[in-house]
């Protein structure tokens, strides 16, 4: 069974037909050619597919494209304000060397900033000590604590953790090499 | 000797080219190439791990509206060669393994041809399978070499003379299990060939060799090198899973054969990966080690026991870094091999010392403590003078030095040697050290071409990179041997247009390419001097190393690793990893310490995490998928650090270089499972460290 939905991604608009059992990742991928968002398990276990919908980090392999009629993704080439430009985490990413492969990464970005935006509203996540109070962005050893534990979901085989941790720090504010 | 490169980029801090590109995602892999209305492949597997296929049933899935074709070993095409068993695909009716391919789809979109392939049934004829690895079998063989051509066996003095009369003496058993390589990409492929019948194929692969692969299609179907192109400009992970083509990369040949003209994408699941793509075989270490009361080794044994598919043999040389690290006149090492109905095993990264080094530097560790001399004045006490089993010099070899270095930063004098003694909130503390070891290996054949063209220098070869940062180091290198601005000069991999390249493989890559690039730079400046004109190029080959006849070469390095243990629940955390290494010279400081530390990462969760866990009654692994393979978190990585000694090696290339790459991830889960030791009390002898074997003798 196919039906006709709308995708904007990184701005763009996008009338298509899909299969209904299209998933949101393969339709950016598949339909549209999109190489951002990455297949790297099709099961959420690795979050190689992470892109923003409606601003939220999602995984895209675990969402039908058909519960997505109308929605607004934005993938991590969509996140520059650009062509030439860098979003700060793109920057971040490169400076730290937070990536080998590179397949991860575009998830591994939006994920990076879907946390930012967690961290400011005052989300809190496993790690945050004053769950009514959200996380302590004045303390550079629990805003480490609080990257570590929700970047977690985007796996890296490259291991390029401690370069991630620190990019997103960075971004966060915090002082390089401030630890628990 | 060679001619070291004055360095002026090589060892400058410098970005990754394809950075930019990386981060946004624009960067292409083998199945997003742009092609117009491709088709998918899906496949099926044995549900069987021996036996043959007596019927497939494919009515169902070829009436289903969007299929192409069902392809069965009685329709698909003969290949020119079935020699390799391995990728002989659709070839027969035997079926070698479980998860073997057994019937393959093709259709329009990938949903139809998900359906599709639950549509074809399958009937076997099953036979007794037998999948279990135990070094009590009775049909273990020796292999007539391991990985890649060394010896099975070595025997030097009299071992057992030595074992019956040295003042102190250890014998234990120690085993790694079944690991698979786990790139973040799985195994990828975009075929076309042309529609003319000119029977040109083009294979936009996710590869650690282009040219390997195109060898490899080239011999099974029968085509000559023009008439095969690979492509792959950027690698998603390998850790050598990509470094020899497996039946992934025919069955998209062979399923594009069938549609000419039309491309085809044929992409493994995660879950296939685990039965198609290799691994790492499990290995049973049996060590021995007699010593004298200050430690000094009179003898160092290491028997091995592993296993390899009975359709192929894959012989990993486990115990071959024990015949190279401590200085013993006594020693012997052997291997032997079970031929069980699995999944073919293949190189994963540091094969041979990465398991190797686990069983040793453990035992040193219990050899250490039984003496009650520190661990690593142990190693130091067993320092060779030459290169034990050779007798050759070693070019460079600074293991003591990192031991030194590792020690000092890590903060380990004073450190109290007695295990279990340490509470601390609630968790047990200790630390614990290794020595890691990975040989300076240059593959025999590559060949590059440098040209000048409107004031840049454009280098070709066709290399590979995958997160290695070949894109980036070899124009460095370029440059220092042309003695221009790196910022001149491209260097063009990651394609079988360009010149050949060898595999991305035994940590030799930037050794091999960057010394064909030197030899090119070299010819180009014999012929056009330092004023050449648009247009002027010249070529040049790795030599053999004449310096290898004269000394042994090897990177070394030192893991340190703290490691805490709940002693309610035994969770085990390791929140300090450092590393010390001596690796010749560094060519890109930034890219280099990446490497190491995704080396020790993975290491990381050899000694924690990673298992894949094969059922003997069905061939199975069942916990193939990456929620129940575990590999390591961002939250499990802590205060992991890599660092260097400056070692000036005159003896291994142009460079000044050896191999990065793998010796990351050698020694870390020794040294991470002797600080458990220290911790807990508790000695664990068998990979993983998990909670249930360091908690029930508190």
């Amino acid at each position: 069974m196919e039906t006709e939905l709308t995708l904007q991604v990184d701005g763009a608009t996008h009338r298509l037909r899909v299969d209904t059992r299209t998933s949101l990742l393969d339709a950016l991928r598949q339909r549209l050619g999109a190489t951002s968002p990455k297949k790297g398990c099709d099961h959420g276990q690795c979050g190689a597919c992470t892109v923003l919908v409606g601003g939220r980090r999602i995984l895209a392999c675990l969402a039908l494209a058909v519960a997505h009629d109308g929605a607004e993704v934005t993938t991590a080439a969509g996140l520059a304000p650009g062509p030439d430009e860098d979003h700060p985490v793109h920057r971040a990413f490169v400076d730290h060397d937070a990536f080998q492969c590179g397949y991860c990464t575009p998830g591994q970005v939006c994920s990076a900033v879907g946390v930012l935006d967690e961290l400011e509203r005052g989300w809190p996540s496993a790690v945050t000590a004053d769950v009514a109070g959200g996380p302590d962005l004045a303390d550079a050893g629990a805003v480490d604590r609080e990257i570590a534990e929700r970047m977690s979901g985007n796996l890296c085989r490259c291991g390029a953790y401690k370069g991630i941790r620190a990019a997103v720090a960075e971004v966060v504010g915090v002082a390089e090499g401030a630890r628990r | 000797m060679t001619a070291t490169l004055e360095p002026r980029a090589i060892g400058r801090d410098l970005a990754r080219r394809d950075g930019a590109a990386k981060v946004r995602g624009t960067a292409v892999y083998a199945d997003e190439t742009p092609v117009a209305d491709p088709l998918f492949c899906r496949i099926v597997q044995a549900t069987v791990a021996r036996g043959r296929v007596t019927e497939v049933d494919t009515a169902d899935a070829a009436a289903l509206d969007g299929v192409v074709t069902v392809l069965t070993s009685t329709d698909a095409e003969r290949l020119a060669s079935t020699d390799d068993a391995e990728l002989a695909v659709l070839q027969g009716t035997e079926v070698g393994f479980r998860g073997q391919i057994v019937a393959a789809v093709l259709a329009e979109t990938d949903e139809v041809a998900r359906e599709a392939v639950d549509l074809v049934r399958v009937t076997y004829a099953a036979e007794e399978h037998d999948a279990r690895l135990a070094a009590d079998r009775d049909d273990l063989y020796t292999p007539e070499s391991v990985n890649p051509t060394y010896p099975p066996d070595t025997h030097e003095g009299d071992m057992a003379a030595a074992m019956a009369e040295a003042p102190m003496t250890l014998e234990a058993t120690y085993t790694t299990p079944m690991h698979h390589n786990n790139p973040m990409e799985p195994h990828a492929t975009t075929a076309l060939w042309d529609a003319s019948g000119a029977g040109h194929l083009t294979l936009w692969d996710s590869t650690q060799g282009v040219h390997p692969v195109r060898q490899t299609v080239t011999q099974i179907f029968a085509l000559e090198p023009e008439q095969v192109r690979v492509i792959c400009p950027f690698v998603g992970g390998g850790f050598g899973s990509k470094g020899t083509p497996h039946a992934n990369v025919i069955m998209a040949a062979l399923a594009a054969r069938a549609v000419p003209g039309r491309p085809v994408r044929f992409a493994l699941t995660r879950q296939q990966m685990f039965s198609l793509a290799g691994y790492r075989t499990p290995t049973i270490q049996r060590m021995q080690l007699a010593a004298e009361r200050d430690g000094r080794l009179r003898g160092i044994a290491i028997d091995v026991v592993e296993q390899t598919s009975r359709i192929k043999e894959f012989a990993e040389q486990t115990g071959v870094p024990t015949r190279n690290m401590y200085a013993a006149s006594n020693r012997r090492t052997t291997h032997r091999l079970a031929a069980l109905d699995v999944p073919v095993p293949s190189w994963m990264r540091a094969p041979g010392e990465c398991p190797g080094m686990f069983g040793p530097e453990v035992a040193m560790d219990e050899l250490a403590a039984a003496l009650g001399i520190d661990p690593v004045e142990l190693r130091i006490r067993n320092e060779p003078e030459v290169d034990p089993e050779t007798g050759k010099p070693f070019s460079s070899r600074n293991l003591v030095a990192c031991l030194r270095e590792g020690a000092e930063r890590f903060g380990w004098a004073g450190r109290d040697h007695r295990p279990g003694v340490r509470l601390e909130d609630g968790w047990w503390v200790g630390t614990g050290v290794a020595a890691s070891v990975y040989p300076t290996m240059r593959m025999p054949k590559s060949t590059a071409t440098v040209t000048y063209d409107a004031g840049r220098f454009v280098g070709r070869i066709g290399a590979a990179d995958l997160g290695t940062g070949a894109w980036t180091v070899l124009p460095q290198i370029t440059a220092d041997a042309l003695g221009v601005p790196v910022e001149d000069v491209d260097v063009l991999i990651g394609d079988t247009d360009h010149p050949e390249a060898s595999v991305a493989g035994g940590s030799s890559g930037t050794t091999t390419w960057g010394s064909a690039l030197v030899e090119a730079v070299r010819e180009f400046r014999d012929k056009y001097g330092d004023h050449p004109h648009d247009g002027d190029a010249a070529s040049g080959s790795v030599n053999p190393n004449a310096a290898e006849e004269d000394y042994a070469m090897s990177a070394f390095g030192a893991q340190f690793a703290e490691v805490r243990v709940h002693a309610d629940t035994g969770e085990v955390r390791v929140p300090r990893l450092h590393g010390v290494f001596a690796a010749g010279r560094i060519v890109n400081p930034r890219l280099a310490r990446s490497q190491f530390l995704g080396g020790m990462t993975m290491g990381l969760g050899m000694a924690l995490h990673e298992q894949s866990l094969l059922d003997p009654r069905t061939g199975h692994v069942v916990n193939h998928d990456l929620a129940e393979y575990h590999v390591p978190a961002n939250a499990d990585v802590d205060d992991l650090q890599a660092h260097w000694i400056d070692e000036d090696d005159p003896y291994v290339n142009a460079m000044g270089s050896k191999g990065i790459g793998e010796i990351g991830i050698v020694g870390t889960a020794a040294a991470v499972a002797n600080a458990a030791w220290h911790a807990t009390g508790v000695r664990v002898r068998d990979l993983p460290v998990t909670l249930d074997r360091v908690l029930p003798a508190r």
